[in-house]
């Protein structure tokens, strides 16, 4: 099992320490998944009582300068290591402005993700800053519990409204109410509600389009643009999807079901 | 003790005292012939800072017509004077501070724009003087760099650790983080950062050696120097002698003296290199048991252990360094009834087996005093404080 690579370009290390960032801020532990050409954060909550599941693909060319890996074994050429984010954020952090950095799998104390960035220096010796992360080596017959989560028959799909301006809605309604009801129809208009015994708020978006149907959408169903699908979700794990986000999407689609389920997807 | 301040001396002043107070939690301050001194340590004793400020700093001093003049106060309320720094320098003209012993006062006024006049009157407690002896011309290594430098390499930590390795050799620094813990250590993160010896001003490594210190204890000077722009300086030897770290300009010297972690399974006979005033009489069961509280100190630290003896309570007051001669007396008085305590504050050190902890040298400042017969002799001035580096792995020294 080995991993090397290297990013030199300083911009795909800035997107890169984006990502992590945002993956950091939302959950402690998370999976990284090595493939040849994919690096994916993985995190699978208990989804069944309002826990925060997460997928993250990324494509390793976009980001790094040299990628090679050899997986545990031919025919299975994937590494999956467990790692906490924080770490990795933090790693990165203070290697912004670097001429270089190189990852690799490594075993000291333990196994260990190390990343080493040369940063640029006074004299003519970079100065080099290692940092050895203890990971997690995941063993094969684990794998299985790390697939990729279908994206289920949904009612609908909308585009969310800016996320600044949901989160502050988000983060004021956090101050009355527990849970949120989220509700959208075909026809771009989205409400976000609460409701206690002694107030209930709602705000509306209007106007926020929908992405085409696409396979996903339940032809059968009501096609009936303006009814309401409803979602009930607790509104801090909301609030902390939402505030993870640094990657400043241009769109974040959600996608709704009969069963309280909500898919937000950073487009 | 009287004397002034102007302009932007006032806010270096001010800076001085707030990076005391990240170090210390009581501020001494002592007029000196050579200026006015502000110094404090750490509660573990194991970290020691002075800033010794002058007579060109002020546009007046007056140092004290009676030479012994030492107070020490509470650093918040000190901090209390000069709050708001940034404000500081836009308001205040001019600082006056007077020290008067007979009437137990220390006041400062602020004079500041639009003739408001803002007087703080502290108390204080009389003091010993705080002192701790370094040879910096004597350490093996010397660095001397910018601090924005250091500042950097300090980022590359979380604010949160504590100990921090530094390894040199001929040709660079290396700077580690240190987990002391073995449970830990499969966890923790691991940074390590390396500097060339081309990015110091100067770069003197006489001795390849691995020091282990305290990083918090620093952050108060690193940010210090920033602001002043002056280079710091490091000094340091092997492993277990304090390191030094200094700035200096013409009206200002900055010393923070550090102790560092000795190596673990090496008898340390530091009698050979003890700056001693005078050899202390072995006999001499004060001595004895000071030796023991530091031992014990270190020790129960590190034990933990609730079902330690208390220390003899004579080393519990602070820098014992040089109290009146009559206090020394009164002091051995009491550890003739302590002699009980020794034996049993000794084993846990010479247990072996024992985990591997820390032996900071918590107590750098002399309890190393000269014959009951000397002290009545010594003036209050003169005292040393003196490494107490008498850990022998043998327990406390043979009488």
């Amino acid at each position: 099992m080995r991993f090397r690579a290297k990013i030199l370009d300083v911009g795909c290390l800035n997107s890169f320490t984006r990502v992590v960032n945002t993956i950091s801020k939302l959950t402690k532990t998370c999976t990284l998944r090595l493939t040849a050409d994919n690096l994916y954060f993985m995190l699978s909550d208990k989804v069944a009582n309002g826990g925060v599941s997460m997928w993250c693909e990324l494509d390793q060319g976009n980001f790094f300068d040299e990628f090679q890996m050899e997986g545990v074994a031919s025919d299975a050429n994937e590494i999956y290591l467990e790692l906490v984010p924080e770490n990795l954020s933090r790693a990165l952090r203070t290697a912004q402005n670097a001429k270089s950095l190189k990852a690799k799998l490594t075993k000291k104390h333990c196994p260990c993700l190390t990343l080493a960035a040369e940063l640029p220096s006074l004299s003519s010796v970079s100065r080099v800053v290692t940092h050895d992360i203890p990971v997690d080596v995941i063993p094969r017959k684990l794998w299985h519990d790390f697939r990729e989560p279908t994206v289920p028959d949904f009612d609908v799909s909308i585009y969310l409204p800016p996320l600044k301006t949901m989160k502050n809605v988000i983060d004021r309604m956090k101050n009355l109410s527990n849970f949120l009801v989220l509700e959208a129809n075909r026809s771009g208009q989205m409400n976000l509600k609460i409701e206690t015994d002694l107030v209930s708020v709602s705000t509306h978006f209007r106007d926020l389009g929908n992405p085409p149907c696409g396979d996903g959408g339940s032809q059968g169903a009501s096609q009936d643009l303006e009814t309401m699908a409803q979602a009930r979700v607790d509104i801090k794990k909301l609030q902390q999807f939402l505030s993870s986000q640094q990657v400043n999407p241009s769109k974040a689609m959600c996608s709704k079901l009969i069963y309280p389920s909500i898919h937000l997807l950073p487009i | 003790m009287d004397c002034i301040l102007i302009g932007s001396n006032v806010k270096v002043l001010a800076k001085a005292v707030q990076s005391l107070s990240r170090l210390g939690e009581e501020l001494y301050l002592e007029p000196q012939e050579n200026g006015l001194a502000l110094r404090t340590v750490n509660s573990s004793r194991s970290a020691y800072a002075c800033f010794l400020f002058s007579p060109l700093f002020f546009q007046k001093y007056t140092p004290p017509k009676s030479s012994t003049q030492r107070c020490k106060m509470v650093i918040k309320s000190v901090q209390a004077v000069f709050k708001s720094l940034s404000s500081l320098e836009k308001t205040v003209e001019k600082c006056r501070i007077e020290l008067d012993i007979e009437k137990s006062r220390l006041t400062f006024t602020l004079h500041c724009k639009h003739g408001l006049l803002k007087t703080h009157n502290l108390s204080f407690q009389d003091s010993e003087s705080l002192q701790a002896v370094f040879d910096k011309e004597g350490c093996a290594n010397t660095l001397t760099a910018q601090p924005k430098l250091l500042v950097d390499t300090v980022l590359h930590f979380p604010p949160s650790l504590e100990e921090v390795r530094v390894s040199v050799n001929d040709e660079r620094v290396l700077f580690r983080n240190h987990v002391e813990d073995e449970a830990e250590q499969s966890k923790a993160m691991m940074t390590e950062f390396c500097l060339s010896a081309e990015e110091f001003d100067r770069f003197v490594v006489n001795m390849h050696t691995c020091i282990t210190f305290c990083l918090k204890e620093l952050r108060g000077l690193l940010v210090f120097a920033e602001s002043s722009g002056l280079p710091v300086s490091l000094y340091f030897d092997e492993p277990g002698r304090p390191m030094v770290l200094s700035l200096t300009d013409s009206v200002l010297e900055v010393n923070f003296v550090l102790a560092t972690l000795s190596e673990e399974g090496q008898p340390r006979n530091h009698n050979s290199n003890m700056r001693r005033v005078s050899e202390p009489p072995i006999t001499d069961d004060f001595m004895n048991d000071d030796v023991d509280y530091i031992i014990a100190m270190e020790a129960g630290e590190l034990a933990g252990d609730s079902d330690w003896p208390e220390p003899p309570r004579h080393a519990l007051t602070p820098p014992r360094l040089h109290g009146a001669a009559g206090d020394q007396q009164e002091s051995s008085g009491e550890c003739e009834d302590e002699d009980g305590q020794q034996g049993a504050e000794e084993t846990p050190v010479e247990e072996s087996g024992r985990p591997p902890n820390k032996k900071f040298r918590s107590l750098f400042f002399g309890s190393v005093l000269p014959t009951p017969s000397q002290m009545s002799n010594r003036t209050l001035q003169s005292q040393e404080v003196l490494a107490s580096d008498s850990e022998d792995e043998d327990g406390s020294p043979s009488p």
